[in-house]
């Protein structure tokens, strides 16, 4: 990089040098490219193969190599863990501080196998695949840190994920141990299987004084809202088989169950409804001939006849989860990834992230009493909740299930989201599945309001040096008794506004604001003078609205503040036999754009234009000087998915398109160019936003054989 | 020098300069991953991907663990949980008897005042707000849940609304059956100096719907965090939120501000102490004051004067209508009067309390309205506020005004929520999505009863990227029997019929003459349902029948003049509103001063705010609201009038949407029949009609605790209406031909 920079900088001098210097240059230059070839490919694979060996020592490295730890029998355990920890009591938030990316740091503690004192482990398994997973997968995300100082979280690297392959004592003398432990502040343990015969408590028994417990099969009593996080029981089958994703929709069976280790009441209590329902239930149990082992948890069986685990799992729309000896179940996952609507049976569990995932969306809850109702309930369901609930299902696991990797990020996120509230995922960042996230829209003005008549519109006239035409339009404008202030744009750099003296007298107030640059985008720049929340947007030459056209315009945006409201409507159309988008500036009887030379939207939309335009198409518009307003609609359209409101019937207008209409001269060029940003616009923003509608807006007595002075708005639609 | 092997030499070179930057270029990352290896080497080292072969968390063969089939039964266990997790471990499962509330439904039964208690205003609406509620019963063996008439809002002992003996009187109640299935409503616990949230008496197994509740006392998905009310929070109906528009930018003159009391002695001030650090006295203004109580002179520190001169410079009203954020700092308990009031003002709160169960927030994500801070960050508190975008403060001040109208404005509203959130939890299976509960209109207007699938009501559809289901039923009201051909309902069921968008029609035969044989019936393209109105009364004919399909319903007076141009145009428009209602006639309500009461118009008036409903299109959920959630008072005096349940229509559709209804054109002749020169003489020529509709309007608002009604000035037309342009052109001729 150094060498190649050097190189770089004199090129351009060597140039000019070559064409008189003798033949020796051109070996000098040759030599000393080479030589600086040779250098940099020594410079780049020397250290290279230094790295990759240490990657590769790394990659290679075994647990075994890991130091043994010895625990005294002495060695001191971590209190019990207390039940009334909260975010605010027993983390200490002061490791986390202010963070202007919002991000916890997290350090994961170097392996150390610990043993007892006769050198027996503190683990049957040790650390096991998973939980090398899930710390790998911290450990190249975003949240990790090397540098222990710098930690919020602090993650020990035994793996208590099963509690059944642990010695409760030891580990919990192993935790305290660890160098930074401090009574457990700030640390994260992952558990899955919590306790263990008889009693199945659901949360892990390790003593664990202030830690933070990641674990699966919470029950509402040992879980500490807030503060500890529920996560699944992942399924191994996850990473060994794939299921394609299916279509949402009515499947062969209607329940299916596919619990090996069912409790014989409930067993019961399946078989009875299988016998009042018959084929619409799938019962199915171990089969008794196969052994033990990764082919047995592959195969389910019903008399006799054998199935395919999880496949079959894809062919029901909902699938039993009940609880077992633990409140959470492997199967659960399996369930999800089958895109098949869990019925979970399991009381007082706290569902996996149910803190920031919505399962009302992908799962029916029943009380394990109602076991017998199941049929009922779900029955009562209808087909385009079970449909969204099926697509729902496949989503959870799609995002938070079907890896370790998963299950852990998501961990981090949801601690995250507690220590930074005010950057915290949102409800549909975490709930929407992808085609929801792109086919739904969150205006951003979401709160039904009306405003108030009395703030008024700013009125936004952009401007080059057409000043006669421009004075009258202000003239005319002033007359509308909302209007509040005009803003004149003067996008002509080389000549001046007039002066003040030549402006006509108007009652409000009139600034000129002069552009940089002769750019049409100048027109939707949200201007701090702009004070009001409506702005009417309006060209320098539309002098034939009326003031009752332009007052009614402004009541009509107050009723629909987040939409465009304009005067002339444009419509979009399929051209079949040009497989693409057309612009239709005809008597129509549909519009889906309202041409911005004279139309009141919201200024927030001016910002929005300014920033948050997708793609190039802002400096495209300003290449191209045409197709702001297209622009603009496109923009409101998408984010709003809502039509735009054509005011008031058709009239006069002067652009390019208007006379065309009126068969002075058919600008063609214009027509196909507004098609093409259409078709441009379309694929910048990947779909098309605009949405087609059959109505445009009148005062109520329009044309009604009404006395005219009685109307609020009499002089309207006159030619 | 030869042109051409210049020209190589320059190639050449140039080739190994690229070859050497692309080099380098492909280097750079590696150089930088291997400085962070040798950073890591210093201190440890990032988690290496370990090749052995590690085992499994959990053996194949131990998937689910068979001893557990051996051992105790779920049934067992199930009752080992309820005598094991009482009092503070309370939960659903463990405290709560669910099986009334399958039997009866979700019923409420509040206890009989009892003589010589004396019981606050507050408690005094909380009770009537639910025995005005339709979850009401008199009859305590119908209910699931019971409330005191004993006043337990203020247990705080040096209160003169002290109750005293509560413990005896409680424990004597004939049904109090330790508590369960109560509800026992407080607002504030403790007393000077620790303010503990210790009642003062067994609650038993009964549960809490407290304010200012801890989460340490907090009981998950059993008590109900309810927000801190004053003696003057409105009944029913409430403020209205201050926000009238959403500036832009959305910042106000001040970032964020306070003002309030700090405290000399006793707990609660720690935090209120330090705010003096933060506050700078341009758009961070956060003011404390020393005075109150008698002897806060004997008190006083060293801050106290020059912090009292600086409270008394600033207006509260002021600050608090003109600020970004403002601060809600805990008090002597961990709520206080500040939430509620930066709510409604539209005012961001920033939560300062650690340990506090926000209101209701079993169903309400406080992220999208609020900013939850840490009280131990205080200092932080102005760069974090800074640091939020507009576009997040403009969503998050507009969901404020949400939560404020939907969930807070009234004590109505408040005991309402705490209800219904008890009763998604006896539901379980058919209760409302987050979404429901946190998005407009809220929950208290999204009935889970009518269907557990949002893309049923009329308010998610551009939320769940969906859209309305593209057909309508027709619902004719049939009053008169069938004598003739020439019958303006047999044209009108014609004319509906010949519709494409019309998927079926239901005429409901609510007149006193038996049913017509069905061949007197036209023969038209889409079934036609003949069914018998309920009671012949008139709210039946807004019951959700099952027979209604589609989402969208044209409802129908058997003697409505319609042509099948107007009736697809107007399912055109409806489509663009689904949650409003479409119609043609309109009416309009006005203030009348003189009479001080709510005036009803039918004259042609330049704006409207009700849309007949003798010919108007709208979203079936708004017959399961009707019918499900208005009181049976007002429906029955609809019943009896045998008028004005279109006005009560309008009344229920507005107060859900907070917008007014659409009128679309029409021809003109319509009109006339509506004037009440048809064969319907007999309704609308009746010289009480018009009173009565007058009488209605006022007795709605009142029970709406408002007017919920709202003006519109625009009538939607077909593009080309009346235009200057060949009829041949208009896709909806039909409409100006007359």
């Amino acid at each position: 990089m150094y060498a190649s920079g050097k190189y770089n900088s004199r090129g351009p001098a060597l140039i000019p040098r070559m064409k008189i210097k003798h033949r020796i240059y051109y070996i000098t230059l040759f030599s000393v490219v080479l030589l600086g070839l040779v250098a940099t490919g020594m410079f780049q694979f020397w250290p290279h193969s230094i790295e990759s060996t240490a990657d590769w020592t790394l990659d290679k490295r075994s647990i075994h190599d890991a130091p043994l730890i010895r625990l005294p029998v002495s060695s001191p355990i971590p209190e019990r863990g207390d039940l009334s920890c909260r975010m605010h009591t027993c983390f200490d938030v002061y490791r986390c501080g202010y963070n202007p990316k919002n991000r916890i740091k997290v350090y994961i503690y170097p392996l150390q196998r610990f043993a007892d004192e006769l050198g027996v482990p503190i683990s049957s398994t040790g650390l096991s695949r998973e939980y090398n997973d899930l710390l790998s997968a911290i450990s190249d995300s975003d949240f990790y840190t090397d540098d222990v100082t710098r930690a919020c979280l602090f993650i020990p690297s035994i793996d208590v994920l099963n509690q059944n392959s642990l010695r409760i004592r030891e580990t919990a003398q192993a935790l305290a141990m660890l160098p930074r432990w401090d009574k457990g502040m700030n640390h994260l343990l992952f558990n899955m299987l919590p306790g263990g015969p008889p009693d199945y408590n659901t949360a892990l028994d390790v003593p664990r004084d202030r830690a933070l417990l990641a674990g699966g099969g919470f029950s509402t009593w040992t879980y500490r809202q807030g503060y500890d996080i529920s996560i699944p029981v992942y399924s191994p089958l996850s990473a060994d088989v794939e299921l394609p994703e299916r279509q949402p929709g009515p499947r062969r069976y209607f329940i299916l169950s596919s619990q090996t280790a069912i409790h014989r009441e409930y067993r019961a209590e399946l078989e009875r409804l299988k016998e009042e329902n018959g084929e619409a239930l799938l019962l199915l149990d171990k089969c008794s001939n196969l052994s033990q082992g990764a082919a047995s948890a592959r195969k389910r069986c019903y008399k006799g006849q054998v199935y395919d685990y999880p496949q079959i799992l894809q062919e029901s729309s909902f699938c039993v989860v009940l609880r077992g000896a633990r409140l959470g179940q492997a199967t659960l996952s399996d369930v999800l990834q089958a895109g098949c609507v869990p019925v979970i049976l399991a009381d007082s569990y706290i569902l996996p992230f149910s803190e920031v995932l919505d399962w009302k969306r992908a799962s029916v809850v029943i009380p394990e009493e109602k076991l017998s109702e199941m049929y009922t309930i779900l029955k009562s369901i209808p087909h385009r909740q079970v449909e969204e609930m099926q697509r729902q299902a496949r989503w959870f696991w799609d995002a938070y299930f079907s890896s370790m990797k998963a299950v852990g990020l998501t961990t981090l996120q949801i601690i995250n989201d507690r220590i930074y509230p005010y950057a915290a995922r949102t409800y549909e960042q975490w709930n929407n599945p992808p085609v929801v996230k792109w086919s739904s829209v969150n205006s951003p003005l979401f709160l039904p309001l009306i405003p108030p008549r009395a703030p008024g519109f700013t009125a936004v006239v952009l401007t080059y040096d057409r000043v006669e035409s421009l004075f009258r339009v202000i003239t005319e404008i002033s007359k509308v008794p909302s209007l509040a202030k005009l803003l004149v744009v003067w996008n002509n750099q080389n000549k001046s506004p007039p002066e003040e003296s030549l402006w006509p007298k108007v009652s409000v107030p009139l600034k000129v604001v002069r552009t940089k640059e002769n750019k049409l985008s100048n027109r939707f720049f949200p201007y701090d003078e702009i004070e009001t929340e409506a702005v009417l947007a309006i060209d320098d030459d539309i002098i034939m609205l009326t003031s009752d056209e332009l007052q009614f315009g402004y009541e009509v945006w107050r009723e629909f503040p987040d939409r465009l409201v304009g005067y002339p409507g444009r419509l979009h159309l399929w051209d079949h036999e040009m497989g693409k988008w057309k612009y239709e500036s005809e008597w129509t009887n549909e519009v889906s754009m309202v041409l911005t030379g004279a139309a009141f939207y919201h200024k927030y939309f001016n910002y929005l234009y300014t920033y948050k335009m997708p793609g190039d198409i802002k400096n495209w518009v300003d290449t191209h000087m045409n197709c702001e307003d297209i622009a603009m609609n496109f923009l409101v359209a998408n984010i709003t998915g809502k039509a735009p409101i054509k005011v008031t019937p058709r009239k006069k207008f002067k652009c390019p398109e208007c006379t065309a209409i009126d068969g002075l001269s058919l600008d063609q060029t214009h027509m196909v160019e507004r098609s093409e940003c259409i078709n441009k616009f379309a694929s910048v923003f990947g779909t098309m936003p605009l949405k087609v509608v059959e109505h445009r807006a009148d005062p109520v007595l329009y044309k009604d054989d009404f006395p005219e002075k009685l109307k609020s708005f009499p002089n309207i639609g006159s030619l | 020098m030869q042109a051409k092997k210049r020209y190589l030499i320059v190639l050449s070179a140039g080739a190994c300069l690229a070859l050497l930057f692309c080099l380098g270029g492909v280097r750079l990352p590696a150089a930088g991953r291997r400085s962070r290896h040798d950073r890591s080497r210093r201190s440890d080292q990032p988690w290496p991907h370990y090749s052995d072969p590690l085992h499994r968390f959990q053996p194949w063969d131990r998937e689910d663990t068979e001893e557990f089939n051996l051992h105790t039964s779920p049934r067992q266990k199930k009752e080992a949980n309820t005598s094991a997790y009482r009092g503070r471990r309370c939960r659903m499962d463990s405290c709560f008897d669910f099986s009334a509330c399958h039997r009866n439904g979700f019923k409420v039964y509040v206890y009989p005042p009892q003589k010589g208690e004396k019981i606050s205003e507050s408690y005094q609406n909380i009770l009537s707000s639910i025995e005005g509620s339709r979850f009401y019963t008199a009859d305590p063996g119908q209910a699931c849940l019971f409330v005191l008439s004993l006043d337990t809002l203020d247990r705080d002992q040096l209160s003169p609304q002290y109750v005293h003996n509560l413990k005896t009187k409680v424990q004597n109640l004939p049904l109090w059956n330790d508590g369960r299935n109560h509800l026992i409503f407080n607002l504030y616990s403790g007393t000077w100096p620790d303010y503990t949230e210790d009642l003062g008496f067994d609650i038993g197994q009964a549960m809490l719907a407290k304010a200012s509740i801890s989460t340490d006392n907090f009981r998950p998905n059993f008590d109900v965090s309810i927000p801190l009310f004053s003696k003057e929070h409105l009944r029913t109906g409430g403020e209205r939120g201050f926000l009238k528009y959403n500036s832009i930018p959305p910042f106000r003159k001040y970032m964020l501000v306070f003002k309030g009391k700090r405290y000399l002695t006793g707990i609660g001030s720690d935090t209120r102490n330090a705010l003096y650090h933060v506050h700078n006295a341009e758009d961070v203004v956060l003011l404390t004051t020393c005075k109150h109580g008698k002897d806060w002179q004997k008190h006083k520190d060293a801050r106290c004067d020059k912090d009292n001169a600086e409270y008394d410079k600033y207006d509260y009203k002021e600050m608090l209508h003109n600020s970004t954020f403002c601060l809600v700092p805990r008090g002597r308990r961990l709520g206080s009067f500040r939430f509620l009031e930066a709510l409604q003002a539209a005012c961001v709160p920033v939560v300062l309390s650690n340990g506090w169960e926000l209101p209701f927030s079993e169903i309400i994500d406080w992220n999208r309205a609020t900013v939850i801070g840490d009280e131990r960050l205080l200092l932080q508190i102005p760069t974090t506020v800074r640091s939020i975008h507009p576009d997040k403060i403009l969503s998050l001040r507009q969901q404020t005004q949400f939560l404020w109208e939907a969930y807070f404005s009234s004590v109505e509203k408040i005991v309402l929520t705490t209800l219904e959130i008890i009763q998604d939890r006896v539901l379980e299976h058919g209760s409302r999505s987050s979404l429901m509960w946190n998005s407009h209109p809220g929950g208290l207007f999204a009935l889970p009863q009518y269907s557990a699938y949002q893309g049923d009501f009329p308010f998610y559809y551009a939320t769940l990227g969906i859209k309305p289901y593209p057909k309508f039923t027709a619902v004719i009201h049939a009053v008169s029997p069938l004598v003739s051909q020439s019958q303006p309902i047999l044209k009108l069921l014609v004319a509906v019929a010949r519709s494409q968008y019309c998927a079926q029609i239901l005429v409901l035969w609510n007149c006193d003459k038996p049913l017509p044989a069905k061949q007197r019936w036209p023969a038209t393209s889409v079934p036609v349902i003949v069914i018998e109105g309920e009671n012949k009364v008139m709210s039946s004919r807004f019951v959700p029948y099952e027979t209604i399909v589609t989402d969208a319903v044209l409802s129908l007076d058997e003697d409505t003049v319609l042509s099948t141009t107007e009736v697809d145009f107007a399912f055109t428009v409806w489509q663009s509103f689904p949650e409003r209602i479409v119609g043609y006639p309109a009416r309009s309500h006005f203030w009348d001063s003189n009479k001080e009461r709510w005036g009803y118009t039918s004259k042609w008036t330049n704006d409207y705010s009700m849309v007949l409903t003798g010919a108007a299109f709208f979203h079936r959920y708004y017959h399961h609201l009707y019918t499900n959630y208005l009181p049976a008072t007002l429906k029955s005096m609809v019943d009896q009038l045998a008028n004005c349940e279109d006005i009560l229509m309008n009344f229920l559709v507005s107060a859900v949407t907070k917008l007014p209804p659409i009128k679309v054109t029409q021809k003109k002749q319509y009109k006339e029949t509506m004037m009440g020169q048809s064969s319907r003489a007999s309704r609308w020529a009746d010289p009480d009609h018009f009173a009565q509709r007058q009488t209605c309007m006022n007795k709605f608002a009142s029970w709406f605790g408002g007017m919920p009604l709202i003006h519109s000035q625009m009538r939607l037309d077909p593009v080309l209406f009346k235009d200057q342009v060949s009829i041949l052109r208009k896709k909806y001729r039909d409409i100006e031909r007359l």
